[in-house]
């Protein structure tokens, strides 16, 4: 493809779209798939096939649309009126959507407030669980079909690759310096200044690599975007590899995300054949071509060096570094690992600029971010918001508070390494600083709303078991740290501790907190530690009654 | 009496054998993988999806045609979750112990199954029927709590939901789909 093709290609696919009055998009993620969002397409496209209706209506898959808990998620575009996003629809409804709506629809009518059976299966656009977020990474999702690379070039795909190819990699860097984007994995080191240190080390092999071990239990924003968006990754990694001149490109996948690799596979498959990926890229002269390796559930390989022993097929262990992987990484060569989000990014800085990028945000986090809001959070699914908002905002707008009546204690984010941040700390806005400050910190976007009922020692006790479960068991502190941390903790739940055992859990945590080799170990006593920060009556509750003074 | 020979039945019935014989199907994976470095995890992939485990012989062979020491790739299958030392039952039963799911009650979820199957966490039932097992997210954090079998995953479910899913899953009866790629590839 030449690249003055890709606005050809762009145009065609718009006009192909325009002849369409209506337009379907059914969330064919993870989540809904497990909701029959399969057999809702399966019926959607009987119905219009059986009605004759195939050059007016179109029927598609599309990425994730948030609001996992009420899927599968149907959204119509139509040319004559505003979108509807149909909610927990079955497969058997799809001959009342095209029935009471579609049909309606074209023949002139406005049905943007279906009655009868279709009341409680539509949502409120205006809800602020939509109203309140900020699409960026997931603007495409509900708008394309990810398995389509005509769609993803119909909306600007692959322009910011085009724009990389006549830039130098110093001035890609640059740009990425200047939008002031970090890392989405959650340690946020500034994703320009990371690709200028591996640019600047000179060697005949460099490998860019995609983070896709989202480990966090309790986070699925990584797989969404590589299931709702293959091509903006593949793009975010192609322009990644012009800045510091890399020469390969591999993909780490868990294991667990069987639809993410799928759809990357089909993703690459399509922009080799389209000669966006390969030995010519964009008829550039230059070739970049990628490898899938997927992960085989070890929760330590989301670190760098861990991941980067996976790749070579071991074990999942770090190593200390210096040497850092920008000079020394994969297979000994200068790699540079970015977290799927941040790569997400990429394309969009690049083609609205960093100016742009920067304009949402805090001071030093720019930008949006993802987080998958769950636990006892009303609204439970996939959010995008700007860097800035407060917790307050997130928890109690977007997420609708509990919508059990009962009060919110705290959230956690961060996951396991993460820490719990109490209710009343909620007007904190949204950013790395910030959420270190409290104790946490924003870890790649998971975040666990608890109820009064829940009980922080185990919520603790669950994540430290977590850590100690996933310990590669290299280094000291955190094999034998963790384990005397989690006997503590256990002894405590149990109702057998004493406050000693809590002195000696702050002791334990510290000596991991200085001498673990990786942040696996380093980052296990965040959570126990700041349930005993903010909730320490609900350790001491549990302790043991002190013994009677001996006479 | 003697049963006279049908050539073309036999013929048919041994290529049909060689086709689903393990030890072909591994130097398949072998030679997909063996010049590609670091492979080893993507051919024990492939060779769990195959069979469902890795079994010691096939572990084996593999190793004796990539060149990777039967140490190794104990090594590694140790290291990882995902891989599995022993034959599963004919529905693994995945219990979802994310995050989500755990607030939202999976612990009892899972002792409900444990009690319905009688076997603990991580073990089969003698009939080979089902495998329980506890899995750290599954990534549907939004339908928590969850199980999933085969594949197929069962959300938004109740933390008294085992009998529940077990009467489901003799409905519908979830199969693993084989690993088309290999093949292709």
């Amino acid at each position: 493809m030449k690249p003055e093709d890709l606005d050809v290609k762009a145009a065609a696919e718009l006009s192909k779209q325009q002849a369409f009055d209506i337009r379907l998009f059914t969330c064919s993620s993870r989540g809904c798939q497990s909701s029959e969002a399969l057999g809702v397409i399966a019926g959607l496209k009987a119905e219009i096939k059986a009605r004759q209706l195939e050059g007016k209506v179109q029927v598609n898959g599309s990425g994730c649309m948030g609001l996992c808990s009420k899927g599968p998620l149907v959204r119509m575009t139509a040319k004559s009126q505003k979108d509807i996003l149909f909610s927990e629809i079955k497969p058997e409804m799809a001959v009342t959507v095209v029935e009471q709506v579609v049909l309606p629809v074209l023949e002139g009518k406005k049905v943007e407030n279906p009655g009868g059976d279709l009341k409680r299966h539509t949502l409120d656009l205006n809800d602020p669980f939509f109203a309140m977020q900020v699409y960026s990474v997931l603007e495409n999702n509900g708008k394309m079909d990810p398995e389509k690379l005509d769609d993803y070039i119909a909306r600007d795909g692959y322009k910011a690759l085009r724009k990389a190819l006549t830039m130098s990699a110093e001035e890609i860097c640059k740009e990425m310096l200047a939008s002031g984007l970090r890392g989405r994995g959650g340690a946020g080191f500034p994703t320009g200044m990371k690709w200028d240190l591996t640019r600047k080390v000179a060697a005949d092999i460099k490998y860019i690599i995609c983070n896709g071990d989202e480990g966090d239990p309790g986070a699925f924003m990584d797989g969404s975007v590589l299931e709702g968006d293959p091509h903006a990754v593949i793009e975010g990694m192609l322009i990644a590899a012009r800045a510091m001149n890399a020469t390969h490109g591999v993909f780490y996948i868990r294991a667990e995300y069987p639809l993410a690799v799928e759809r990357v596979e089909k993703a690459l498959r399509q922009a080799r054949a389209a000669g966006l990926v390969g030995k010519n890229v964009l008829d550039s002269g230059w070739g970049f071509d990628f490898e899938i390796r997927l992960g085989a559930g070890a929760f330590v390989c989301g670190e760098e060096t861990a991941l980067i022993a996976s790749i070579e097929g071991k074990r999942g262990t770090p190593r200390p570094r210096p040497p850092f992987p920008a000079v020394k990484g994969l297979w000994d060569q200068p790699s540079c690992i970015n977290n799927v989000e941040t790569l997400a990014n990429v394309p969009l800085i690049l083609l609205k600029g960093a100016k742009w990028f920067a304009s949402r945000g805090t001071e030093k986090s720019k930008g949006t971010k993802l987080f998958a809001l769950t636990g006892k959070s009303k609204n439970n699914g996939l959010v995008e918001v700007p860097m800035g908002m407060t917790l307050r905002d997130v928890v109690e707008k977007l997420g609708g508070g509990t919508g059990s009546g009962l009060k919110i204690k705290a959230i956690q984010t961060g996951g396991p390494s993460g820490g719990m941040i109490p209710e009343h700390q909620f007007d904190t806005p949204v950013s790395y600083e910030n959420l270190q400050m409290l104790g946490s910190m924003m870890g790649s976007g998971g975040m666990i709303v608890i109820d009064e009922n829940d009980s922080v020692v185990e919520l603790a006790q669950f994540y430290l078991d977590f850590c100690v479960d996933e310990s590669c068991g290299k280094c000291a502190p955190c094999r034998i740290g963790g384990t005397q941390m989690l006997h503590l903790l256990n002894k405590i739940v149990d109702g057998k501790g004493t406050a000693q055992d809590i002195k000696t859990i702050r002791k334990v945590a510290k000596a991991m907190q200085k001498a673990s080799l990786c942040a696996l170990g380093q980052t296990a006593p965040n959570p126990t530690l700041s349930a005993i920060r903010h909730f320490e009556h609900e350790f001491t509750e549990r302790l043991l009654p002190a013994a009677p003074p001996q006479v | 009496m003697s049963t006279p020979i049908d050539v073309a039945t036999t013929v048919k019935v041994v290529a049909a054998r060689a086709a689903v014989e393990p030890q072909d199907e591994i130097t398949l994976i072998a030679n997909k993988w063996k010049m590609k470095r670091g492979s080893l995890i993507m051919a024990l992939h492939d060779l769990q999806s195959r069979v469902g485990y890795v079994p010691r012989e096939s572990a084996m062979k593999l190793g004796r045609q990539m060149g990777v020491p039967l140490a190794r790739i104990y090594e590694v299958v140790t290291f990882y979750n995902y891989f599995k030392l022993e034959a599963p039952g004919k529905y693994v039963i995945s219990v979802c112990l994310g995050t989500a799911c755990h607030i939202k009650g999976s612990a009892e979820l899972l002792s409900g199954m444990e009690r319905e199957l009688n076997v603990h966490e991580g073990q089969s039932t003698p009939d080979k029927e089902y495998h329980l097992q506890a899995v750290r997210c599954l990534g549907c954090c939004g339908l928590a709590p969850l199980v999933s079998v085969n594949g197929k995953v069962y959300a938004k479910l109740k933390t008294t939901d085992s009998r529940t899913v077990i009467d489901r899953i003799q409905i519908d009866k979830p199969m693993v789909e084989a690993d088309q790629e290999l093949l292709a590839d």
